[in-house]
Parts: C-alpha cells; structure tokens; sequence
C-alpha cells in the first residue's frame, strides 16, 4: 500500500502544502482535488518519486520509496499531463515500445485489444500526429490495460475525453480496483468510480498549516 | 539490457521518420570538409598537412548539431519521465538513447570520412588510421555530449551554452584523433595516439551515462 506522512512540499519559497498525510491501501482510491495551482500536480510527482518533498516521506508497503526504486517503479504507473507518446510513431507501436522499455514484453493482440477497448479500432498503426487530442489521451490510457501497474497515478486523465471514454476509463478503474488495485487520481470533474477517499488541498493563497490536508 | 535495446530501436525508428535532421548533419559534415580544398586550391602538401584536422573539426561540429535534439523532444513531450520511472535503471536507457545517436550521427561519419579524404589527397594508410580514430572517437563525442544535452535541457538559448559547454571537453578527443593521422604519415606510428583515444571511449563509456543521468534528474525535478 501506499502511505505518506507529513509531505510538504515547497515552489521558490511559497509553500504549496504542508503536513499532508495520506494512506491507499488495495481496492482503496484517493480523489485529490483543489483548485488551480493548489499543487494537486506537484503532490502527484511527490508521490511518483519525480520530486523530492522538502519534508516527510511516501512510503510504498512500509518502506520508503527511495530505497525500493525499482520495486516502487514496477508497481507504479503514472500519466501525467503530457502526452507521453511519440506524435511519429502509431499507436500499436507506442504501446509496444512504452513496454519493452519498462523491460516487458507484448504481443500485438493484447495491443488491439487494449486500443479496441478505448474506441481506436482500425487506427492501431496511423501515426499518433494525425489522430485528435482526445485519441491521443487514449493512446495514452490504453498503457493502463498493457503494463500491469499495482498503483495508477494519474493527473487529469479526463482531459480531451468524451463521455463514452470518461466511462470506459471509470469501468477499467473499477476492474483495477476490484482487483485489488490502487489509485490517486486528481480531476476537477466528478470521477465516475464509487468509493474513494478525497483529499482536499486548500488554495495557495490560504496555505495549509502543518497537520491540515488529511483526508476526510 | 533489452531497455537499452528498445530505447536505442525507438529512436532509430524515429530517426527514420525524421530523415531531414540525420541527413542535415551528414551533408553538414560533407560540405564543411569540402570548402576547404575548395579554398586553399590545388596545394597536395598543404592539404595533407591539414586534412586530419579539418575532417576531425567537421565531425566535432557535426555531431553538435544533433545533440540538443537528443533529449528535448522526449523531455517535451513527457517520455522522458516515463522513462525516469520505468523499472529499468535509467543509466541503461541513457546508454540506449546514446547508442542511437552514435549510430545515427557517428557511424555514418566513420563511413564518409574516408571518401572525403580523398579531396586531401590523403593516402590508403592514413584514410584508414582517420577511419579507425573516428570509429574510436565518435562514441566519445556522443557520450560526453549527452552529459552537456542533459545540463541544458530545458534551458532557454540551450544550444549555444551546449556549444561553449562541450566543445571545450572534446578537445582531448580532437587532438589524439587528428594527431594519430598526424603521426602515422610522420612514420612514428597511430598505435599510441589510438591507444589513448580508446582510453578516452572507455572512461566516457562508464562515466558519461551516469553523469547524464544525474543531469537528467535534476531537469525533470
């Protein structure tokens, strides 16, 4: 499971947030939401391990991240704002490529099926340059059904989605989580998976004092 | 070892769907090195004298004009953070994006340096000890490169401070590889100056990807 205690994380010399703990056991999500600039993304890369936090720890089934690197890497996926594909290569061969460099390996069936599932039947090999910004997102998104990641984090992946998408990525969370997943998704739309613990980050113009930014 | 693997089959695929910025560099490298017999006109001695140098000097500006491109669109366009968070060590895939650029930028000038020596009227002898320091000194140029493409990533007017911040390192490389042409056509033998330049490959090839990745860090922080 994934925990954190006492995160505070510090841009220049403002401080985004203070003393936030938080705790995704298995089946469990955590929604994190505030407003624009509150450091929703900045908590995101703290706990992918991207940036370093100015004080406290996340932990990953008890040890700290830092010195499970690569336990904490195979069990993690994170999709963050960017496209995180190449615009030259096609979608089947992004996907392919993203695995083998996560040391796996995957056949072209399990890549149909992946780009099947999130509507992008009969486009697997154009160049991700000529799809939209919506099929690109899905693309992106089909990396959650071929790496198989214990923990998804993920940064707005409603964005450019449309209502179909948005449930079709509800229902593969919810399959994740069945099985025994993990989540911490940040979104600013109402997230269509039940449950879910919610961590509210206050803006940045009220920083939070140490100890505020639990759960609720 | 197959991380490395994919990351270098990746960038080769896109270096095959970008042609235009592989071929700029080579036809970079083919005319700089071909102004200068141009320019000097027909003196066999004096081209000669400067052929090792010029070729070398154009290998050295060559590769630079690739190197910034050899982490800024996948720091653009995120790879590179998935890449820092894949479980493989990111030391390898830097080796894996390294091997790409050598292949891509180094090899072909290893291939074309002998053709162009021609122009200098360079002998069989010295065209293959030019070739045989290329092979050695190309890997070192993309390798000590890479750790002045990571530093700048990011960094705004980045290619100029690249220049003025890996040039300065390729020296060593430059002076052992035009001095081994230099020294076999004296009679003294390329063994020792080649000796060094393999040296140079072997030290780059086990510190530069670690400092890379250091400096890979730090930009994705």
């Amino acid at each position: 499971m994934l925990s954190a205690q006492g995160l505070t994380c510090v841009r220049g010399d403002r401080p985004l947030f203070a003393g936030v703990d938080l705790a995704v056991g298995p089946g469990e999500w955590l929604h994190v939401r505030g407003a624009n600039g509150s450091g929703k993304t900045s908590l995101l890369r703290l706990l992918a391990g991207l940036s370093q936090p100015e004080a406290g720890q996340v932990k990953w089934d008890g040890e700290p991240i830092s010195r499970i690197v690569q336990d904490y890497h195979r069990a993690l996926l994170f999709l963050g704002h960017h496209a995180a594909v190449k615009e030259e290569l096609t979608g089947a061969e992004n996907l392919q490529l993203s695995a083998q460099l996560d040391g796996g390996e995957i056949d072209r069936a399990e890549v149909d099926h992946a780009l099947g599932r999130f509507g992008l039947k009969g486009r697997e090999d154009l160049p991700v340059r000529v799809l939209s910004a919506g099929q690109k997102r899905r693309v992106l998104l089909a990396r959650l059904m071929t790496r198989k990641a214990k923990l998804w984090v993920l940064d707005e992946p409603f964005t450019a989605l449309d209502t179909r998408a948005v449930e079709m990525l509800g229902n593969l969370a919810r399959e994740h989580l069945a099985q025994g997943g993990m989540a911490v998704i940040t979104s600013h739309q109402a997230v269509p998976i039940e449950g879910g613990k919610v961590l509210e980050l206050s803006s940045s113009s009220n920083p939070l004092k140490p100890g505020e930014g639990r759960i609720q | 070892m197959s991380a490395l693997l994919a990351v270098a089959r990746r960038d080769l695929l896109l270096a095959m769907r970008r042609k235009a910025e592989v071929l700029t560099a080579l036809f970079f490298f083919v005319i700089v090195t071909s102004l200068f017999p141009l320019g000097i006109g027909p003196e066999p001695a004096l081209l000669r004298k400067i052929a090792p140098g010029v070729l070398w000097v154009g290998a050295l500006l060559a590769t630079m004009l690739g190197l910034q491109r050899m982490f800024a669109a996948d720091h653009a366009d995120g790879t590179l953070e998935q890449m820092a968070l894949s479980p493989a060590p990111l030391a390898l895939l830097v080796g894996g994006k390294n091997l790409a650029h050598w292949l891509v930028s180094g090899l072909p000038l290893v291939v074309l340096a002998p053709l162009l020596g021609l122009q200098f009227d360079l002998d069989a002898g010295s065209m293959g000890v030019l070739a045989l320091g290329l092979l050695l000194g190309t890997p070192v140029l993309s390798l000590v490169g890479s750790i002045g493409a990571a530093l700048t990533l990011g960094v705004r007017g980045g290619g100029v401070l690249l220049s003025l911040l890996v040039l300065p390192l390729y020296i060593p490389t430059l002076i052992f590889g035009a001095g081994a042409v230099q020294a076999h056509s004296s009679g003294q033998g390329a063994g020792g100056h080649l000796s060094l330049l393999a040296a140079l490959l072997a030290l780059a090839l086990f510190f530069a990807p670690w400092a890379t990745t250091a400096a890979l860090r730090i930009a994705l922080e």
